[in-house]
């Protein structure tokens, strides 16, 4: 036995930043005991199911409930008309829109809630459902956005003033009925005459597909009217509790001191769970209608066709550079099919999201972007689906533009990327569409990465493979996928980002007990990303308690401080820094409690891993513990009693992890299968927390990239219908496959987070969907090919394998 | 994702389950691993008002394989066959299909009689049974018959097998020769974009015999007969299998749906065939 204890020991005995703490959530999750809203039972609760439009955009001339009602144990039908004297028949979104609660005349997209059932239990109501007759009168359906613009069908008519004209949107004015905004950032001409006089141009079409988040656990409620003391509680998945209860208030009329909204363990979110639906309202309706506890859940079916998808984005990119490759400008023309309604959740100011970090990793001096919204016949949402907003389309294009210029330029796409990245000397950099880089050393990672796969060898073993290819020798190409990418998360600064007019500030409120724990609250919302673990190690390391000796407790608006929730890597970025800057609080009171007890001025004590010592005098100290008792039982002269801090955070700037990803892969050209040989991920999310959950964080969000690049899409047949509404037709990688994945990093701390962190949760998926989109098109380079669509299921790569020629 | 009301029967033989069935007719199904039944039930597309279990009923499981024959009862499941080392022995290509079928979860659950009764052209095991020439066996009011694995299918979901009838078992003669079961597919989990099921008996360098039957490629499984036909009495060279291939595709007709489009999935079977048959042909 060691007879000293040394300060490392003190470090490790805390399980601060930097350490690979064990997730204390697994316990349960890891053993089925999680409480998922599917777990609360309430005495005499009610169970809501909704009847759903089988059309894609259709009339409803009328709505029979009354066989449903005959039903024993149907205790309500709701239409819009009974939904409408409460003015609660419609409800306005995210994206400053608003969206029929129930089917108010007519439906807009296939799975559109029309009436929604409240019976005994969830059997009931599934019966019941069924029985509700809703007589459709189907109009043209509208699934191409392009169409949807030169259309003489209206999809909106609420959006149409009586004499035909129209009112601007929330986003400025609109030139068409079905046309939802037109968002420019940068200089148009500029950029323009850039691209039009410069020597090299490439140009491409890009269509970037519907996908879904698809949570494990689907989206879901429980309503609670307490008639007794006017209380309503509200159970539910979501990534934001504090703008539930808020939007809640505003639209039932409750005051917000009589809702209290909860998030339980929540499985999943990924973007899903963000939005405001409308089983969310029924059920809180039906509650205060019938005075019991109302649950409604979605099934899988319901979850992918009609709560929020992601993406969907036409891109039409033209980037212009020197004949020795250095990019002189870039042009983007978005055209974002959003479905029924708005329902995009970014910031209120960003109607496109962050789409404007389209300039990538590279320093572009003239650039210009242009995204029109447009309404189709599809379910509402593009949700940020685990990315920062619209930051995987931006990503994905620009990753995709490089690629296609290294190929205008028949130049090696990695020596591309080295030449145009922002310099480390250029930080803070300000790009051309208005961004404010914090920090980063591109050159660095990127040379690191290339050297850990052993760049070189590989395009030494590709050309070898061309050549046996060409030979008939093998029937496999071999595809190396780059992509260098910058995210852009912490949302966000309130004098820029905010939802429906909140600020994107988040806060953490912290009680030091008298025996040296704590507890810390939060306003944002852990949907298995391990902030129970992560923030108390921030805290542990900022106010010298042990890891262990701290609850993170976070989801419930009674008594967690107002935040904006869990999205967009806005966490640790935001929360985080709120955490630190609340320890910090603790710190200085506690610099004065020691210095009181040790009998010195405050400024002659200080902070050591998990003390105050006196200076020039370590012997002489007093631990945090000790100075927590003290707070609780010491009278000391102009102090008050206990120890507690809450701090808001509003973040100076956004954060911009980023990262290098190189995927090899080998193609069947006969078949379409890909085999992923090998995947390495250099990650840099500044300062590192845990490197054991940016681990899992970036297998997890490899692993939806692999999905959504190979595979994962919500496809409509022209009628509007689902294609992919289930887990056989839409694909969720499970082990089998996704590949080994190889990990690496660098530290590039964020000069402006209070720790240097800047998140993580989504990089993986920002970097990761470019990385094995590009390894797939490279794989076709040698043989003329510049572009060919995601998702790279077996059919499409057979298929560009075959308008090659491949296949004799 | 709730199914309609039903009424749930678990007789203890198969006296009791032929009495629901003659009482019930086409309102009453009978429940094996349910894999395929069950979703369909939970979908509402399959209405079964009264759902016979069949984990009660004697006389279902077993796999014996004795005088050249093998026997495998309704209800023996897919986790079963590949456990089974005397089958694996016998029959090794249904070991081989097997643990192509889904995942291990489902493969405790899913069952040979359920597999081949449902009709659904998805399931990998009607195809293996023709290929294999094997016999199912019914019983119904009138007792016991058999039929061949290849006049059982009519369409999807349609098969031989009368409304009042439980499919008891499968049976076929010990395969001999090179096997194979070569399957595309997008995810585990997943129904084959395109399978073969092959076995090909040889004879020094001559092709005595080969039997070759496709997967998910009609509404039906296919046995094709013409393309067995064009390998036996050949040497298997590129141009018996080219022929060999070309029989099937006049016999399959697929159709388009999220694996892919019909000149891909014709594209893919051929592949998938050429590699079954080659790995047959090398084991045989």
């Amino acid at each position: 036995m060691k007879d000293e204890i040394t300060r490392e020991d003190r470090v490790d005995a805390l399980g601060g930043m930097g350490c690979k703490r064990k997730r204390v959530e697994d316990a349960r999750f890891t053993q089925g005991k999680g409480k998922y809203v599917d777990d609360i039972k309430l005495p005499g609760m009610l169970f809501g199911d909704f009847v759903r439009s089988p059309y894609a955009h259709a009339r409803i001339k009328s709505i029979d409930t009354s066989a449903a009602l005959a039903v024993d144990g149907v205790v309500a039908v709701l239409t819009a008309d009974d939904l409408r004297p409460l003015g609660l028949h419609w409800m306005p979104t995210l994206a400053g829109d608003k969206q029929m609660v129930l089917a108010d005349g007519k439906v807009l997209f296939q799975g559109q809630e029309v009436a929604y059932v409240v019976a005994r239990d969830r059997y009931i109501a599934a019966d019941a459902v069924e029985l509700v007759e809703v007589e459709y009168e189907d109009l043209p359906v509208l699934v191409d956005p392009f169409e949807a613009l030169k259309s003489d069908v209206v999809l909106r008519e609420d959006l149409v003033a009586e004499d035909g004209s129209l009112p601007d949107g929330a986003h400025g004015p609109r030139k068409h009925p079905n046309h939802i905004f037109t968002w420019e950032v940068g200089e148009k001409e500029a950029t323009a005459q850039v691209i039009d006089s410069a020597e090299i141009v490439a140009e491409e079409s890009m269509y970037y597909h519907r996908t879904h988040p698809c949570p494990l656990e689907t989206c879901g409620c429980v309503a609670s009217m307490d008639k007794v003391n006017g209380k309503l509680t509200l159970w539910g998945t979501f990534q934001a509790p504090h703008a539930i209860r808020t939007i809640v208030s505003l639209i039932s009329g409750i005051e917000e001191h009589n809702i209290r909204v909860i998030s339980p363990d929540i499985g999943g979110g990924f973007g899903n769970k963000v939005g405001a639906y409308a089983g969310y309202v029924c059920s809180v309706v039906a509650s205060i209608v019938t005075g019991v506890s109302v649950k409604w859940i979605e099934d899988r079916m319901e979850n992918l066709m009609t709560t929020a998808f992601a993406r969907d984005y036409w891109m039409k990119g033209r980037i212009s550079a020197t004949p020795e490759g250095k990019i002189t400008g870039l042009w983007c023309e978005v055209t974002a099919d959003h479905g029924g309604f708005d329902a995009c959740a970014d910031p209120t100011k960003f109607p496109a999201g962050f789409m404007n970090i389209c300039t990538g990793s590279y320093d572009i001096p003239t650039a210009y972007l242009a995204v029109d919204g447009v309404y189709t016949n599809k379910a509402p949402g593009g949700v940020s689906y685990r990315c920062s907003f619209r930051v995987t389309e931006a990503v994905y294009f620009i990753e995709r533009m490089i690629e296609v210029l290294a190929i205008e330029l028949n130049m090696d796409a990695a020596e591309l990327r080295r030449i145009n990245f922002i310099r480390k000397d250029q930080f803070p950099y300000q790009s051309a569409l208005g961004w404010e880089y914090d920090s980063g050393d591109y050159h660095t990672a990127w040379d690191k990465a290339l050297k850990a796969v052993d760049y070189d060898g590989l395009r030494a073993e590709q050309a070898q493979r061309v050549e046996e290819f060409k030979a008939g020798k093998t029937r496999k190409l071999m595809g190396v996928g780059l992509s260098f990418f910058t995210e852009i998360v912490g949302a966000g600064p309130v004098k820029n980002c905010d939802i429906l007019g909140l600020g994107m500030f988040d806060s953490c409120e912290i009680r030091i007990h008298p025996t040296g724990s704590a507890i810390a609250r939060l306003g944002t919302i852990s949907q298995g990303q391990g902030h129970a673990t992560t923030f108390a190690q921030i805290l542990a390391s900022e106010i010298g308690l042990p890891a262990d000796s701290i609850t993170i407790e976070e989801g419930d608006t009674d008594t967690a401080p107002y935040g904006l929730g869990t999205y967009g890597s806005r966490s640790t970025p935001v929360a985080g820094a709120a955490t630190a800057m609340a320890g910090r609080k603790i710190r200085a009171k506690a610099q004065m409690i020691a210095a009181y007890l040790l009998e010195v001025h405050d400024d002659d004590v200080e902070f050591d891993v998990d003390r105050f010592a006196v200076k020039g005098a370590p012997e002489k100290f007093k631990t945090m513990k000790e100075i927590a008792f003290a707070a609780y039982n010491q009278a000391i002269p102009g102090i008050e009693p206990g120890l507690e801090a809450v701090s808001y955070y509003d973040p100076p700037n956004m954060t911009y992890p980023f990262g290098a990803y190189v995927c090899v892969m080998d193609i069947d050209v006969d078949t379409g299968v890909t085999d992923i040989r090998r995947f390495y991920a250099l990650d840099d999310c500044g300062t590192r927390i845990n490197p054991m959950i940016i681990e899992g964080q970036v297998h997890g969000g490899l692993t939806e990239a692999l999905a959504v690049a190979l595979g994962q899409e919500i496809a409509y047949d022209d009628m509007g219908n689902v294609k992919t509404g289930t887990l056989m037709d839409f694909f969720l990688p499970t082990a089998w496959e996704v590949p080994n994945y190889e990990t690496d990093y660098t530290v590039t701390p964020s000069p402006h987070h209070p720790i240097g962190a800047k998140g993580v949760g989504e990089s993986p998926h920002v970097g990761g969907v470019p990385c094995f989109s590009n390894a797939v098109n490279d794989a076709f380079r040698a043989f003329g090919l510049r572009h060919t669509n995601m998702p790279h299921d077996h059919w499409r790569i057979w298929k560009t394998a075959n308008d090659l020629g491949l296949h004799g | 994702m709730i199914p309609a009301a039903f009424e749930y029967h678990r007789p203890k033989d198969m006296e009791g389950v032929l009495s629901v069935l003659a009482e019930h007719g086409d309102d009453a199904r009978v429940l094996a691993g349910g894999h395929s039944l069950i979703p369909m039930m939970k979908l509402r597309m399959a209405d079964v008002p009264h759902l016979i279990d069949l984990q009660d009923v004697g006389g279902l499981g077993g796999i014996d394989v004795a005088d050249g024959t093998i026997r495998l009862g309704a209800m023996v499941t897919q986790a079963e066959i590949i456990a089974h080392e005397g089958l694996a022995k016998a029959a090794p290509i249904l070991r081989e299909a097997s643990l192509q079928i889904a995942d291990p979860q489902v493969r405790y659950m899913g069952t040979i009689g359920g597999n081949v009764a449902n009709g659904d052209p998805g399931n990998d095991m009607p195809g293996l049974m023709q290929c294999l020439d094997a016999t199912f066996t019914l019983v119904g009011a009138d007792g016991e018959r058999q039929i061949a694995a290849r006049e059982f299918y009519q369409a999807a979901y349609m098969t031989a097998r009368e409304d009042d009838e439980v499919l008891t078992g499968v049976s076929f003669t010990v395969p001999s020769g090179g096997y194979a079961y070569e399957k595309q597919k997008r995810k585990i989990g997943d129904y084959a974009t395109a399978a073969a099921a092959v076995q090909i008996t040889r004879d020094g360098e001559t092709c005595s015999g080969a039997a070759i039957a496709m997967t998910n490629l009609s509404d039906t499984p296919i046995f094709s007969d013409a393309a067995g036909a064009a390998l036996t009495g050949t040497q298997v060279t590129d141009s018996d299998i080219d022929a060999a291939v070309k029989a099937m595709l006049s016999d399959i007709d697929p159709t388009e749906d999220n694996r892919g489009p019909i000149e891909f999935k014709r594209h893919a079977s051929a592949v998938i065939l050429r590699r079954a048959i080659a790995r047959a042909w090398s084991r045989a």
